[in-house]
């Protein structure tokens, strides 16, 4: 029996190339924080970015937002370092250390770890203040809904990390695919003529070949765009509406910045997320910092562990 | 706190929740823990310094598969676990 | 008679065209010719798409359309097939096609480019009960291309290569986007290509096998679907189901569509 089969071409892929997002540093020149009594750090190693925040007396200092690496301890190490340049803290001057994200158990020079969870809601109530009581907070590899109450106690949450619906991750494959910088997505999906149906918002490897699908039907890029970001939206409402969104939305993360995905949540669910001056992404490092600050006031500094 | 652990994808929404203020001071010894038959309840102690019980890692992203067996398909008609737990404290969503 | 079964799948379409012939007073079905036509990402459009590979089918056999008697079809996208009669399910043309190689199976496995299936089946070449992977794209044969992608090896050196390892690496991502990137860090970590492309498809056949455990493993075990050219796919499979054979048959995505046709002669009898 003759099997006449065509041999099955492989799907064209542009290589992978993560289109970087800016690494940042900052510090608060208004202080100085050799005069404050508690220097607290929290690192939240993402599988994404890392971030390292430092708060002096309970206010927020300086922070850092780098690319994680391979390797968990570097990460630290590397974010914490970009502070220390910026300002001249070294570990020693340093009264506490929180270490939270996937990567917490790596934190070599942490003196606690902390869940990403609890770190969340504590970071979101100093950004948004006491009034936020629901929290997204969309991340490189992970997606998360949690409810806090006005002191930024976790009292309901769910995290989502086995799909990548709804993550940075989801994002940076259709930045990659469209050949675009990420941080344009957002702008961009709004540059359209009219508002198109979502691709697949169960599945980002069926939501890409549906992208693709569309390309070749003739929508321009940002459409497709526009289609990818509804998709995102949808996705990580089903998942918010598990736990029910109450007044007092608050968003974290990376994709926070991406105003192509937030406009599309808030139209959904018809609420608007609270808005805040300070970086989204470092919500996590900077409640693992507020937790440090207060095991400060209750057991005393801890001793620097070396890095 | 309600901890969800789980995920949703294609094919439904799988999470298992636990009420931990009612998990605190557990009432049945976490009968929970010997009444899985995969051994997927943990007892640990949280973010607030609660004694609770979790649902290991390594399971959280596949409790379709891994609780097939506790479900009417695998033949039974209440699960281990929820049957254990008589303060309540966990909840399948499926 | 001539009656066709097209199979409409997530990535491809495969037309068998059967005929009923007497040999020596028994009735014995006979292959005729099967064609296949790539889907994606050419065309969009399902019907399109099997409509072409009917016509490619029909012109490389040198059949005439009026002499086919019944098309079935199956597949994804069966129900956007226009011009077939009626359209069955992957199961019970999988089962169909299946029995017809092996009376003795009775746990099918059907991994196809985006979707898996466990199906069960008795004697008869009935489907009895069955389990999909429903949507989630990573327990089927695009996370394996994917990863061989990652790795830049073909599929068929990409099965080679995992046999000639022998450890065993966990993968933590259940997601195929997550798996990429945890290839990529396996591969930045100086870790053999053997031993990540073992990594990946026993990851791939540890869910299979999860999936099919809710219909339950008895022998015979056969597998179709593309992913039996993976040679390194077959046997994590035979280790995750913990079985001392799976069965092959010779052109395993042709299967379903002579199972779809093998339905669509009992139809008309």
């Amino acid at each position: 029996m003759n099997i006449a089969a065509e041999s099955m071409p492989v799907a064209s892929d542009a290589k992978p190339e993560f289109w970087r997002w800016q690494e940042t540093c900052w510090a608060d020149e208004t202080i100085d924080w050799r005069g404050a009594k508690t220097i607290a750090v929290g690192i939240d190693v993402g599988s994404v970015s890392s971030q390292c925040v430092v708060t002096a007396d309970g206010k927020l200092y300086a922070y850092s937002s780098m690319r994680t690496g391979n390797n968990s301890p570097d990460s630290a190490r590397n974010a914490f370092h970009a502070v220390g340049e910026k300002t001249g803290l070294s570990l020693n001057d340093v009264h506490f250390v929180v270490g939270t994200g996937y990567g917490r158990v790596n934190v070599p020079f942490s003196h606690k770890a902390i869940t990403e969870i609890a770190c969340h809601a504590r970071g979101a109530n100093y950004m948004g203040g006491n009034k936020v009581r629901t929290i997204l907070d969309m991340g490189g590899q992970d997606c998360k809904a949690i409810h806090c109450d006005d002191k930024g106690k976790v009292t309901n949450f769910l995290m989502n990390d086995k799909c990548a619906a709804g993550t940075g991750r989801g994002m940076e494959v259709i930045s990659d695919l469209m050949q675009i910088p990420i941080a344009e997505l957002g702008q961009r999906s709004y540059e359209i003529d009219q508002e198109p149906e979502a691709v697949s918002s169960v599945c980002v490897v069926f939501a890409k070949s549906e992208a693709l699908s569309l390309l070749k039907a003739g929508y321009t890029k940002n459409k497709v765009i526009a289609a990818y970001c509804q998709a995102m939206a949808e996705r990580v409402v089903s998942l918010l509406e598990r736990i029910g969104v109450e007044e007092g939305f608050f968003i974290t993360g990376g994709i926070a910045k991406n105003a192509g995905v937030v406009k599309r949540i808030e139209k959904i669910l018809g609420i608007q997320a609270m808005k805040t001056d300070i970086d989204s992404q470092i919500a996590g490092a900077l409640g693992a910092a507020l937790f440090g600050h207060t095991l400060v006031q209750k057991q005393g500094p801890a001793k620097p562990i070396a890095s | 706190m309600i901890a969800n652990y789980g995920y949703k994808d294609g094919s439904g929404e799988y999470y298992i929740s636990i009420d931990t203020d009612k998990c605190i001071n557990c009432p049945v010894g976490r009968a929970c823990i010997a009444a899985c038959p995969k051994s997927m309840f943990e007892s640990m102690t949280d973010d607030y310094d609660d004694e609770v019980v979790w649902i290991k890692p390594a399971f959280r992203r596949s409790l379709a598969y891994d609780c097939s067996g506790c479900k009417p398909s695998g033949g039974r008609s209440s699960l281990p676990c929820t049957s254990a737990c008589t303060p309540g404290a966990i909840q399948h969503s499926w | 008679m001539i009656t066709a079964g097209i199979d409409v799948g997530s990535r491809s379409v495969k037309v068998v065209l059967v005929e009923d012939a007497k040999v020596e007073g028994a009735p014995q079905l006979k292959y005729l010719v099967r064609g296949r036509h790539l889907m994606f990402p050419g065309d969009l459009d399902a019907d399109v798409a099997a409509e072409k590979a009917f016509a490619d089918a029909l012109s490389t056999s040198g059949i005439d359309r009026g002499q086919v008697s019944a098309i079935f079809a199956t597949g994804a996208g069966r129900k956007m097939v226009k011009f077939a009669k009626e359209s069955v399910t992957e199961m019970s043309a999988g089962a169909k096609g299946v029995s017809f190689f092996f009376p003795t199976v009775r746990t099918i496995v059907d991994v196809g480019a985006e979707e898996g299936r466990g199906i069960k089946t008795d004697g008869t070449g009935r489907a009895t009960d069955f389990a999909g992977n429903e949507k989630c794209a990573a327990g089927a044969g695009s996370f394996a291309e994917a990863m061989s992608r990652a790795l830049q090896l073909s599929l068929k050196e990409f099965g080679e290569a995992s046999l000639r390892s022998e450890k065993s690496i966990p993968m933590n991502a259940q997601c195929t986007v997550f798996a990429e990137s945890e290839v990529v860090s396996l591969i930045h970590s100086s870790t053999p290509k053997e031993d990540i492309a073992k990594a990946v498809l026993d990851a791939v056949a540890s869910r299979v096998c999860a999936m099919v455990r809710r219909v339950g493993i008895d022998n015979d075990v056969v597998l179709i679907g593309g992913m039996v050219h993976n040679a390194g796919f077959v046997q994590s499979l035979k280790n995750a189901m913990d079985v001392a054979e799976i069965k092959l048959p010779d052109m395993p995505e042709y299967v379903s569509a002579l199972g779809c046709a093998l339905l669509a002669a009992e139809g008309i009898h």
